[in-house]
């Protein structure tokens, strides 16, 4: 294996624990949530410890550091995918990164003129694809519903690809923005992203990536990937939970909207009206979650020292296993491309006659956490006519051992709900 | 091992060979009901006899997607409330309610809730509680459509 993931999960504390009845951790359920290593929990804890203040509002010491290491969080992360500091807005998570791009659209409406870009009405088209996650569906779903625009969608091929058939029809010279994820979260799938970049180039329609599952698990570099969004979590990337990130081409941050108002995103407020602060600080408002940039900044220090291009290589050696030693159970059935190619970490299953949740609920019984259910992308499973899934995800603290866990849980599961 | 606690010889049964599955006519009250956290869904029909709660639950007819706990659970209801009272079912419902949030402390009477013990290894995985009341909570919704039209 091109990393050590014995080694690694000893950065690991949570990943040292037992569960049901003694047994070690197996954990499988990274594309929810990722654990967290010892680096960034005493990143956040020594910022609470010593430097603790609001950034960006006050002149004594405390408030010098905090923002001193705000910001030196935002540059910090902006390297880690290429950016530039100032293309980096700071969210709750990657939903309200894409929500906020959604809502600025909206608010172009009664915006001035340089906001022109981001005005969508009746006859105008929204292009998204049948595999996005819920949270680069449904604000697409509502902004369309707000605007009187269209919604238009890619369908999937039967093996869990992108269908781009119709690639030129549906990217057309009424679509205004095309929102697509860099990577299923269900079946593992990898969109050709430059292809569709290079159409929506051509038709002038923006390109949002949810890149939720990307970002923690590959190299990504903004200047090369013709996007012109980038939605992203912490907490699926070693960092915290409650920070995510927006990253935009900073002339369309600087025409865009607002979302949320109030304090530090403001320049001049008189009691008539507002004006507003540039980005990023325009997109920030009220006080930021400092030590959550601080802890992100720490896992992307830790993961740049591993690299991550050997993560990728890991995780590509983890699910070319899972794949293998799954498609050797009879009944068992990816759901989801079969091989390694244009594919990352998510590894979908049915087992024939068994439930996910009963699938799931032996393997939790086992020590093995997984993900059951639709995992927030619904129409992948209406598409399929499967009600839902078993979903394994990989890091790089999981090890083939980790995937003998799982199918070993598999085999128990047919076993248990059989018939007699 | 756990999970034959969870998993009782009676529910594996249910879910294997489940009783009064199928949509059937005639029916006065129809609920669809999913679970949004995984996507269970169960489209539950009520037919009754009388008005009131004092109404006898003629049938009840069902169709649904799940794991063996939601189908099991629904195969168990309609054997326990068909042929009783809306008011006596209820009453059966609200028992099985007071168990499946009992966190694993439950003692079931099995003078009412028959088949449905079995499920007491469920309250202790919660969640799992919600599969098993998914189908209760269709029936209640349909039954309360079922009383809105008869009276």
């Amino acid at each position: 294996m091109t990393l050590l993931p014995e080694e690694i999960k000893k950065d690991f504390p949570l990943l040292a624990r037992t569960v049901r009845g003694g047994r070690p951790l197996v954990y499988l359920d990274s594309g929810a949530t990722s654990q967290k290593p010892v680096a960034v929990l005493e990143a956040e804890r020594e910022f609470y410890e010593r430097h603790n203040a609001a950034p960006h509002r006050g002149a004594h010491l405390l408030a010098e550091e905090s923002t001193e290491r705000y910001e030196a969080a935002r540059a910090t992360i902006a390297s880690f995918i290429g950016a530039e500091p100032g293309e980096v807005v700071f969210t709750k998570n990657a939903t309200e990164a894409l929500n906020l791009v959604a809502y600025a659209m909206s608010n172009a409406a009664t915006a001035g003129p340089e906001a022109e870009r981001f005005r969508v009405g009746p006859g105008d088209e929204i292009v998204v694809s049948e595999m996005e996650h819920h949270a680069n569906l449904v604000p697409w779903q509502q902004l369309c519903r707000r605007t009187g625009a269209t919604l238009r969608w890619f369908g999937l091929t039967d093996d869990g690809r992108l269908d781009l058939d119709d690639l030129d029809s549906l990217v057309n010279e009424r679509t205004k923005l095309v929102a697509l994820t860099h990577q299923s979260n269900v079946l593992g799938t990898v969109p050709p992203v430059r292809r569709i970049a290079e159409r929506a180039r051509q038709v002038g329609a923006l390109l949002v990536l949810d890149a939720a599952q990307s970002v923690p698990h590959q190299p990504v570099d903004v200047s090369r990937l013709g996007a012109d969004f980038l939605a992203f979590s912490g907490h699926k990337m070693l960092g915290p939970t409650g920070i995510g990130v927006l990253w935009g081409r900073r002339e369309l941050l600087e025409a865009m909207p607002p979302f949320l108002t109030g304090g530090s995103m403001i320049e001049v407020v008189r009691m008539e009206g507002s004006t507003f602060a540039p980005p990023p600080q325009r997109f920030e408002a009220g006080v930021p979650m400092t030590a959550q940039a601080v802890g992100l900044a720490a896992a992307c220090d830790y993961l740049t020292e591993i690299g991550m291009d050997r993560v990728r290589a890991h995780e590509e050696a983890l699910v070319a296993y899972a794949l293998e030693r799954l498609g050797e159970i009879p009944g068992v059935r990816i759901v989801g491309p079969t091989t390694t190619e244009a594919r990352g970490g998510a590894v979908s299953f049915t087992v024939d006659d068994i439930h996910p949740h009963d699938v799931g609920q032996m393997l939790d019984e086992l020590g093995v956490a997984v993900r059951v259910g639709h995992h927030c992308a619904w129409p992948i499973c209406r598409r399929y006519g499967i009600p839902a899934t078993t979903r394994a995800t990989f890091y790089l603290y999981n090890t083939l051992a980790d995937v003998d866990s799982l199918t070993d849980g598999v085999r128990k599961a047919q076993e248990f709900f059989g018939r007699p | 091992m756990q999970l034959e606690a969870m998993y009782q010889e009676v529910i594996l049964d249910h879910y294997r060979n489940p009783h009064n599955k199928g949509l059937r006519e005639p029916y006065e009250g129809e609920a669809h009901h999913v679970n949004p956290t995984c996507g269970d869904e169960v489209t539950l029909r009520v037919h009754l006899e009388g008005d009131g709660p004092d109404a006898r639950i003629a049938d009840v007819s069902y169709d649904a997607l799940g794991c063996s706990i939601s189908q099991a659970s629904a195969s168990v209801m309609t054997d326990l409330v068909i042929g009783r009272s809306v008011k006596e079912a209820m009453a059966v419902g609200d028992e099985f309610l007071a168990l499946m949030q009992s966190r694993g402390q439950g003692e079931p009477d099995e003078d009412v809730l028959e088949d449905a013990v079995a499920f007491a290894g469920v309250s202790r995985y919660p969640a799992r509680v919600k599969c098993a009341l998914l189908a209760w909570m269709a029936w209640k919704d349909a039954t309360a459509r079922a009383l809105g039209e008869a009276s």
